[in-house]
């Protein structure tokens, strides 16, 4: 859910892309943050955890914890908190450790 | 208002503005104008509580009806006699704890300033709920004006016109939901 | 391998005005953040700052990120490395930087950590369901990103950090349920309690989370009293009826820099975890090594910024730079801390910095 209007403050956007969400097509702006756009869309989950297979979020939302790793354009371990959006970015739940193909 | 007493003057794990965020009205009559000076008009309350490191509102009183801080930490102190309600505070007042009470609005209604940093703004003229320092609501305001201005950055005030009884109660309001 | 005088290593609010300082006096200056912006968490405080008129008070952080970034960036004294993370310090004083998939090797001759905090979690079941977030994360979805986390909020902590982020929640349109707190007080300036208390949400003290719970996403807590000794209460509990969590439990300083300098190192749980020991000049065991901000112990952005302005002076002075009113502008950044700390709501800090002084 985005914020239309806002006391404070005004928000600029890049122009919009779409990127597919584990191959679902979905629509964000150019050069928010991969975990923005996903939550703009309601999605929250983004990896699960390596031994107990639980899902999980966004923590920090700032870089430092790595929970929200995920697996973009075929590489794992991505930070989509940090991670900017782009045309046609895949990204996908990550699953396990992740593996460089 | 609740009713609320203190057991235990000084202790902070007892002081009811810690534990809750409302203040008492022991706390309000500390900073509270005299009689005579409200019957004489608008002026300024400003209900901080709390010694912290913090002072725009002197720095932003043209009238030096607020005392110069000698340490930082300092309460502001505000000489009510001098204050004129300018309103110049309001929106410098970080913990936008500053509201200016006139009592000689009119016969029936005091008037409130509210610095406001929500929306949807109201518009003049329509009818909102009033709402006390504890949240609840109190009764009904009417919106005389919203000063929304540039030089405001986003710190609006809002004057509200309410009855006298409620002039020391009401620091907030909700516009009423579109039924 | 890059050569400078000083390097400074976070672009927030003590970075910045480390770098501004330092420059002032003539320093060659290098600034090194992992972010594409300046600014560091200043650029999603958008409520008006505490403090003296010296540390901007009544301005909003969103602004003072923007002026402070502004100046920087036109500094010519002022190289600014953005997207570069700090990979490690090695012994022979050289910083690995990772910018761009490139390795770079800077070589300062005084190196100011300037790298802030990392929000801290709590423990109780279910607390890794995605929507529950650190504060400071929803805070940035919502004031850099633009987006809601949720629907409605249960704020875990009533410092300052959980107080101002529920209001500007408020303000984003997202509703606030309550905010408890395991203390018998609240932590924030009453100030900011009463404003979101007035604007309709409860401030419950000596209330901790029970549990989450939720399947795959969060749906609700559990909320419990505790007594005088920090016991919950049996049947006390509420529920909430929440889609999103955020955790305002405190923060620990990033210091992982200043172990692999091999600073000495001290815990002082009124600085929020381990931090350097320093002298007044905020050189840490190391010599040529300073710090700054929230990474020697965590406290308001105001302190952060004269913190930066005391770093960024004393490490140009000792490169032998100089100007005609260095004594006044150090004597009266002191003055400026010395005042941020001297009332009762710094009596933690100042217990703290007690602890840490070389």
């Amino acid at each position: 859910m985005r914020i239309k209007e806002h006391p404070i403050l005004k928000f600029e956007h890049g122009k919009k892309v779409k990127f597919y969400y584990n191959g679902t097509e979905l629509e964000g702006y150019e050069g928010e943050t991969i975990a923005a756009a996903l939550h703009a869309a309601g999605i929250r989950t983004m990896r699960e955890s390596i031994h107990l297979h639980r899902p999980r979020g966004l923590f920090c939302n700032i870089g430092n914890c790595s929970s929200c790793l995920m697996v973009v354009d075929g590489m794992p371990n991505v930070r989509v908190c940090v991670e900017k959006l782009r045309e046609g970015m895949r990204v996908e739940t990550q699953r396990g450790k992740g593996e460089l193909k | 208002m609740p009713e609320v007493r203190f057991l235990f003057l000084g202790r902070e794990e007892f002081n009811v503005l810690a534990r809750t965020g409302v203040p008492t009205a022991e706390d309000i009559a500390e900073v509270m104008p005299s009689k005579e000076r409200l019957a004489k008009g608008a002026v300024a309350m400003i209900e901080c509580f709390q010694k912290i490191p913090c002072d725009p509102c002197y720095h932003s009183c043209k009238r030096q009806a607020i005392q110069p801080f000698a340490d930082i930490n300092d309460r502001p102190r505000l000489d009510h006699d001098k204050c004129n309600g300018c309103a110049m505070c309001l929106s410098r007042c970080p913990g936008l704890a500053i509201f200016i009470i006139d009592q000689t609005y009119s016969a029936d209604k005091a008037l409130i300033k509210i610095p406001y940093e929500y929306l949807p703004l109201p518009a003049e003229g329509h009818v909102v709920d009033a709402v006390n320092r504890a949240g609840q609501t109190v009764g009904e305001a009417q919106v005389v004006k919203v000063q929304s201005s540039e030089k405001l950055e986003g710190t609006n005030i809002v004057w509200l016109a309410v009855p006298h009884h409620l002039a020391m109660e009401v620091r907030h309001f909700k516009v009423k939901e579109v039924r | 391998m890059r050569y400078t005088e000083i390097c400074i290593i976070g672009g927030g609010p003590a970075g910045l005005t480390a770098a501004l300082k330092a420059a002032g006096l003539g320093a060659e200056v290098t600034l090194v953040d992992r972010n594409d912006y300046l600014g560091g968490q200043l650029i999603k405080q958008t409520h008006r700052f505490f403090g003296s008129k010296q540390q901007r008070a009544s301005e909003r952080g969103i602004n003072i990120a923007r002026e402070l970034s502004a100046a920087v960036l036109n500094n010519d004294k002022i190289k600014v490395l953005t997207e570069a993370t700090v990979l490690g310090y090695y012994e022979d004083g050289v910083v690995a930087v990772e910018q761009h998939d490139k390795f770079i090797k800077i070589k300062p001759q005084k190196l100011i950590v300037a790298t802030g905090g990392a929000e801290k979690t709590l423990a109780f079941p279910n607390n890794d369901l995605p929507g529950i977030y650190g504060a400071g994360a929803v805070q940035t979805l919502v004031n850099v990103n633009g987006v809601k986390p949720g629907k409605k909020v249960l704020m875990v902590g009533a410092g300052n950090i959980g107080v101002i982020v529920s209001y500007q929640l408020i303000q984003a349109g997202v509703e606030v349920a309550a905010i408890i707190e395991a203390a018998p007080t609240i932590g924030a300036y009453w100030v900011h309690a009463s404003k979101v208390v007035r604007a309709g949400v409860p401030i419950y003290t000596s209330h901790t989370i029970k549990r989450a719970w939720g399947d795959q996403e969060l749906e609700g807590a559990t909320v419990v009293k505790l007594d005088e000794n920090w016991q919950p209460i049996a049947g006390t509990e509420i529920d909430f009826d929440v889609d999103v969590i955020c955790l305002s439990v405190g923060l620990s300083p990033l210091t992982e820099l200043l172990w692999q300098a091999g600073c000495k190192m001290a815990y002082v749980p009124e600085l929020c975890g381990h931090v350097p020991l320093r002298n007044e000049n905020l050189e840490t065991s190391i010599p040529g090594i300073y710090v700054a901000g929230d990474v020697g112990g965590i406290e308001e952005a105001s302190a952060a910024m004269m913190e930066g302005a005391l770093a960024g002076l004393n490490a140009a002075k000792s490169l032998g730079y100089h100007a005609p009113d260095f004594a006044e502008q150090r004597a009266g950044v002191l003055k400026e801390l010395e005042g941020l700390r001297s009332g009762p709501v710094g009596e933690k800090i100042r217990s703290g910095l007690a602890k840490v002084v070389l």
